[in-house]
Order: structure tokens, then sequence, then C-alpha cells
């Protein structure tokens, strides 16, 4: 009987690393919100660059109201920063230069997915090490099982 | 005149606090029980005073007496009578007022209801929440007085703020704060059970009642909170990982943790430690909540009290119960039990459960303090905003979603995962068809949203599956409880179809129309007909006609509109929503611009299985309280006749 169970966890593990590996790989496309304050006109003719528009536009922080990302913002600011994302886009910019050139003129703040460096580590990497840190923990009370409980 | 006596209730109620917490702890320790008894009594006279303090604010804002500070500073002649009275608490002080009414309500209802109990444990919860109620009567009349009177009384209010007169946003903050102030009650069982220095599988019974009815109301709260959100803010958005939003999701992940922990400490007697601790945790999270939200440490719409006093007050409040409930757990938790677990077993998933819950509340915590942590250490200016907490979230809930069905199918202490294997084969295979199928028909939707998708109806079809097994077992009514777990689990499944489809096939269309022009969207056609003027009760709007050209809803027509507020010289946008069997048409108005007129459309689809799924879960909660109620009425009447 515990022999199946017994390799629980193992399969626990292969799941999550599974999940991860899919989530990994199609992450940056599900992340589309909405948006209330692109003007007509605004929006680029091509639909693929128009969806990385979008996309981007969600990970840059409205520096007037600053709840909200500038694809959200009404502030003439936000709509700048909207017409730069398109423009660059539209001349080949890669979606990793364009958050260097904006994170170079405003600075990390307007990144709402901050980047991944020493900095922001343990922000990353902490959901991972919890998970970690929890099957170890739960690992002690599941092994006691073989000796304990006998049923 | 009222208001002071109601500044007079209140300043009595602090003194019965004061009382009930002395009689109670000694009445407690030297095993008097009508001390004890008197303790009930005292938790009833603060309840009643309180409630008087609070019938006086209501009066003074449905007469308008501007004389109040608070009155004059939220209110308005011209302002509906049920908005006079949602803006007792769309303020600060009233705010707080509701919350200290709301703890004594739960005192008092506890005093009434819960007499399974031994007296001593009874007597030192009720001190504990009087120490509660002491605290935040301080807090309210030492620096938040809501009966405080200005010199000189002005003829008009100010108003309040009109995205706050709506009426979801009227039941909003009383649902939460129900929410929020129930796992005072839950700290309360933790910390007087480990004076008292008996915590066992039948403490476990007697918490729960109250953890589940605090977690109904967290999920409604938060829920209508959201609804809010997506018809009011004028865009659709549902959640925006705000961090006043997150404050909210703390108490309610660890709060969903601790009734799954609980469960187990009931029916197995282990994981008390770690039960004792989430119930500690779970109301130092809702404190920080409060915190955090009152102290304008965060921008947000939310932070109507940007008073430092005010927010350090409430933080040595935070300060004081977390590390009080803390030091009392290090000093005399319970050593804890040696008992293992057969890996297939449900209390093993339970803690598979819990080890999700734990590291997703603390990821949100993290996420959310994270960017004040760093500047106040002297490090960079970050944000964390919605890409973070989607790209780390998405990844948690995939595990979770796989195993979360197994959990309720298997047996308790000992059982193996090829039983499940027949049993949940059709749930299985109906949520990989339909996955299919949408992935074919659906072409463009991302993979991540199609594994969620799939994990959903996974979870959907094993509830299903559960609870089907379970009406076959339930004898009688008393044993309701039993679909708690199916009702509830099918409300989260629901929950997430209706967030990935909403934000994976999501249409939208903005254009600038003149009257007479159409435009199509979601494969229907609509014309645009102008702009009227209509008056409201306080305020002016624009509202603006599209009527559908064809489609189920022909004839009909969308009416989106502006409003203006004269009293608070601020205007709102609210959004006209045509609801579908598969979803709704959202439509709102922005400016004229050279004589024609932006309009925004979205299809949502499926974004109102959100709520619907919200209010499920909420069910499947009442559904376990409805029967443990029963069950406890009988225990006593029994206990009674004994």
């Amino acid at each position: 009987m515990g022999c199946i169970g017994l390799s629980a966890t193992r399969v626990v593990s292969v799941v999550i690393m599974l999940a991860l590996i899919i989530s990994a790989l199609s992450m940056p496309m599900l992340l589309s919100g909405a948006a209330h304050a692109i003007d007509p006109g605004e929006a680029l003719s091509d639909p693929t660059l128009e969806a990385r528009a979008r996309n981007l536009s969600l990970e840059f922080r409205c520096l007037v109201c600053q709840n909200q990302s500038i694809d959200d913002s009404d502030a003439p600011l936000a709509r700048d920063l909207r017409v730069m994302v398109r423009t660059r886009l539209v001349a080949g910019d890669t979606d990793a230069e364009i958050r260097t050139a904006v994170t170079q003129r405003y600075g990390e703040f307007v990144l709402f997915r901050p980047r991944f460096a020493g900095h922001t580590l343990i922000l990353w990497l902490l959901p991972l090490l919890l998970l970690g840190l929890g099957g170890w923990l739960a690992r002690g009370v599941f092994s006691r099982a073989t000796s304990s409980d006998v049923e | 005149m009222i208001a002071e006596f109601g500044h007079f209730a209140l300043i009595s109620a602090l003194c019965v606090c004061l009382v009930q917490v002395g009689v109670a702890f000694s009445g407690a320790a030297s095993g008097a029980s009508d001390l004890m008894r008197m303790g009930d009594n005292a938790a009833r006279a603060q309840c009643g005073l309180v409630f008087i303090a609070f019938g006086a604010l209501t009066y003074s804002f449905v007469v308008s007496d501007f004389s109040l500070a608070v009155v004059h500073a939220n209110s308005h002649i011209a302002k509906p009578l049920v908005y006079k009275i949602a803006g007792v608490w769309g303020n600060h002080e009233g705010s707080m007022l509701l919350w200290v009414l709301i703890l004594a309500l739960y005192g008092a209802a506890f005093s009434v209801f819960e007499r399974a109990m031994p007296q001593t444990l009874h007597a030192r919860i009720l001190a504990v929440q009087g120490l509660m109620g002491i605290a935040f009567l301080v807090f309210l009349l030492a620096t938040s007085n809501p009966f405080s009177r200005l010199d000189l009384a002005p003829f008009e209010g100010r108003g309040l703020t009109p995205i706050l007169q709506d009426p979801a946003l009227a039941a909003h903050p009383p649902l939460l704060y129900a929410g929020y102030v129930g796992f005072s009650m839950t700290f309360s069982f933790a910390v007087a059970a480990l004076l008292e220095g008996q915590v066992d599988r039948a403490w476990a019974r007697w918490m729960r009642p109250w953890t589940l009815l605090a977690w109904v109301f967290l999920t409604l709260g938060i829920a209508l909170g959201s609804y809010w959100a997506y018809y009011e803010l004028g865009w659709g958005g549902f959640w925006f990982w705000d961090p006043v939003e997150n404050a909210s999701l703390m108490p309610w992940l660890a709060g969903t943790a601790l009734l799954h922990s609980a469960l187990v400490a009931e029916r197995r007697g282990t994981l008390i430690n770690w039960t004792l601790l989430l119930a500690i945790v779970t109301f130092a999270l809702s404190l920080a909540g409060t915190f955090l939200v009152r102290s304008g440490v965060l921008t947000s719409v939310h932070a109507f009290a940007n008073d430092p006093a005010r927010g350090v007050f409430i933080l040595a409040i935070l300060a004081l119960f977390t590390g009080g409930g803390l030091a009392v757990y290090g000093l005399r938790a319970p050593a804890s039990s040696r008992d293992g677990f057969q890996p297939a077993s449900r209390e093993a998933l339970l803690v598979t459960n819990n080890i999700f819950l734990a590291t997703a509340t603390v990821t949100v915590f993290v996420g959310t303090i994270y960017p004040l942590v760093l500047d106040a250490i002297g490090g960079p200016k970050i944000s964390v905003g919605a890409p973070y907490f989607n790209a780390v979230f998405a990844p948690l809930t995939i595990p979770f979603l796989i195993m979360l069905p197994l959990g309720p199918m298997l047996a308790w202490r000992g059982d193996t995962f090829s039983s499940l294997f027949g049993r949940l084969a059709p749930a299985a295979l109906a949520a990989v068809l339909v996955t299919c199928g949408l992935a074919l028909t659906r072409s463009g939707t991302p993979l991540l949203a199609l594994v969620l998708l799939g994990g959903a109806f996974w979870l959907v079809g094993g509830a299903l599956t559960d609870m089907v097994e379970r009406l076959r077992r339930l004898k009688n009514l008393a044993q309701t409880p039993l679909l708690s777990a199916p009702v509830a689990h099918a409300g989260l499944g629901v929950m997430i179809i209706g967030i990935i489809a909403a934000t994976a096939w999501r249409q939208e269309l903005v254009v600038a129309v003149a009257p007479g022009d159409q435009l199509r969207i979601a494969g229907q056609s609509l014309r645009f007909e102008g702009v009227r003027e209509r008056a409201g009760p306080n305020f002016t709007s624009e509202q603006a006609s599209l009527v559908y050209l064809d489609g189920p809803h022909e004839g009909a027509d969308l009416r989106p509109e502006r409003r203006f507020y004269e009293a608070e010289r601020s205007q709102t946008t609210e959004a006209a929503i045509t609801t579908d069997l598969t979803g709704h048409l959202y439509a709102v108005i922005g400016e004229p611009v050279d004589g024609k007129r932006v309009v925004r459309i979205w299809y949502h689809p499926f974004v109102a299985l959100i709520w619907l799924g919200a209010v499920l879960m909420a069910c499947g909660g009442a559904l376990g309280l409805v029967g443990r109620v029963r069950l406890a009425g009988r225990m006593h009447q029994s206990g009674g006749a004994a």
C-alpha cells in the first residue's frame, strides 16, 4: 500500500517541474490585460506588433497615476510612452531593447515586472524556495509514517 | 446631542471592555464561574453600546448634521439616502467604527451561541476578544473620533467621492470587514487555547465554524470589490494586484490554508501547532491589511486616511497583537505530534494544499512589501505589479489544480492513488477532450491559457465526481457539510475558467464615431445614435446610445454614461454592459473629439464566471457552516440532557 504512495512526492515534483517549464515557455503570451486609455488611431495595423505593444505597455508603470500601467492610464505622459513603444516596435526593436530604453530614461521604478538581478533575487526565487522548503518539511512527516502508522 | 450620545456610548463601551477583559481573565484563572459569566454579559453590553454609537453616527449622516467633521467632509444634502448611510463607512473614522462594531458583534455572537466548550476556554476567548476591543476603541477615541465637532457648522457638506456612490461599494466594506475581523475569533481561539494549555481535536472542531464564517464573508467581500472595479473603473479589469487588493488576498489565502489544516487537526489530532500558527498569522495579516490601507504607506485609491499618527497607532496594535500572539505561541505551543502520514491519504494532500497556500501567501506578502523594504535599506526604487504576480502565480496554480481533486477523494489515514484512477478517469478524460477541442476551435489561444483551462476543467470535473459520490452517502440534511468541499472546489474551478477565458479571448474596439456610424465586435453590429444629456439626483450625465443591429439583442441598446458630480466636482465613467450566455459586451464613452465621440467596446467572454465561482465558493463554505451549526445545537442539547 505504501509503495504506490511513496512515489507520490516524486510524482509531485515532476508535475511541478513540468508545469514550470510549460509556463516559462508560454508566459509572455497570456499576460494581456484590458486597456482603457489607448486612443483611436494609436493602435498599430499589424496585429502581431500591436499585441507585443500591448504586452509591453502592461509592464510599464505610469509615473503620473502610479497604480496603473501606461496601457491603462489616461495621462499624457503614458500616451507619449505608448507612442514611443510603438514607434520603436515598427523600427524593428526587440522587446528587450525597448525595456532597456524605457528603463534608461525613467529608471527601474517604471518596470512593473522587476528585472531578474541581484537585488530582486529573493523576489523571483522565493516562491520556488518556499515550495522546496515546504516539501522538505513535509517529507519528514511522510517518512515517519512508515515506522509509526501501522494500519 | 445625538452625536455626544454616540461619543459617550463609545467611551462606555471602552469601560465595559476593560471589565470584560478583567473579569474573564481572572474568572478563568480562579475558576469562578460567576465572574466568567459576567464576561459574557460584558461582551453583549459592549456590543450594544458600540451599536448605539454606530446608530448615532448613522443618524448624523442621515439628517446631514454638518457640525460633525466627518459628515461635513463626506456627505452632502443632495446625496441619495442609501449613500448617506453608506457614507458612514466611506471614510476613515466611520470605517474604523464599523470595524469595532463588527468586532463587538463577533464577541457577542460568541457569548450567545458557543456553549459547548469548557467555561474557562470560553472566558479566555472572550477576554482576548476584549483586548482587541480595547485596542481599537482607544485607537478610535484617541486618533479617529468620528464624533468630533466643527466650531462652526457649515451649510453644506463636501460630498462623498462619486466612484464610491455605488450599491456594490456600499456593501463591500461591511462584508470585507466581517471577514477581516472574523479572523479575530481564530486569533482569540489560538491565544486562549495556548493560555489554557489545552489544544486538541475538540478545540479545532470548535474553531472551524468561526473560521468558515469569516472566510465566507471575506470571499464575498473580495469578490464584490472585484466586481465593482470591473464595472466602475471603466475598462473591465477585475484584479489589478493593487497593494490594497493584495492586503485582502493575504488573509484570504492564509485563512483558506487554516480551514484545511484545522480539518487535519480535527480529524487526526495532528498539525495542531501549524494550525495555531496559521490562526495567529491570518489575523495578523488582516491587521497588516488594515495598517497598509489606513496608514497611507501605499499609494492607492483605497487610502483615504493619510495621517501618519494613525498609521503609527495601527502599527503599534499590529506589533502588539502579532508579537503577543507569536510570543504566547513560542512559549506555550505544545510538543509537536510525532504522528506521520501515509503519502496517499487525505491528510497528506491537505498538507500539500497548505504548502501551496502558504507559499502563495508569502509570495503576495513579499511582492507587496519588497519595494518598500528595498527602498528603506537604500536599494533602488523598483515596482512590483501585475506582470510579476501573474508570472509567479500561473506556475504555482498548475500543480495546485492538478492535485486538488485528489485530496477530497482519498480516504483519511491511508489509501492508494490507484483507487482514484477509475473514479477520476472520466473527469480527466473530459478535461483533456474539452481542452483539445478548445485548442482546435479557438486558434491563437496561448498554451499557458490552455493548460490552466485544462486544469480548471479537471478541477470542476473532479469536484462533480466527488459531489456525486458524497450525495450517494448523504443520509439526511444534517450531513450537508459533506457537500461543502466539492461545491467550494467547483467554485474555484469555475472562477479560474472565468479568469483565463476573459483574459485570453478578450476583444477590444476603440473608435471615434459620429451619430449613425456602425461598428462591429464579437460578431455583432451596433450603431452609434449619439449622446444626450440627462439629470440624476446629484449629478448630470452624458448618455450615449449604441443600438444592436443584429443578434439576440437586436433593437436593444447599450447606454454608457459619463457622470458629472457637481458637489464633488468630479466625474465618473459608467460602463454599459449586456450579458449573454457567453460573455459581456462592455461599452464606455470618452471625450468628444472633432465632433466625434471616442467609444471603447470590449467583449469579455465568460467573465461572469469569476464572480459566480466566488459565490459558489462562499456557498460551499456556508454549507459547511449550516450543518455544523445544526450539529453543535444537537450536541448542546444532548450535553444538556446528560
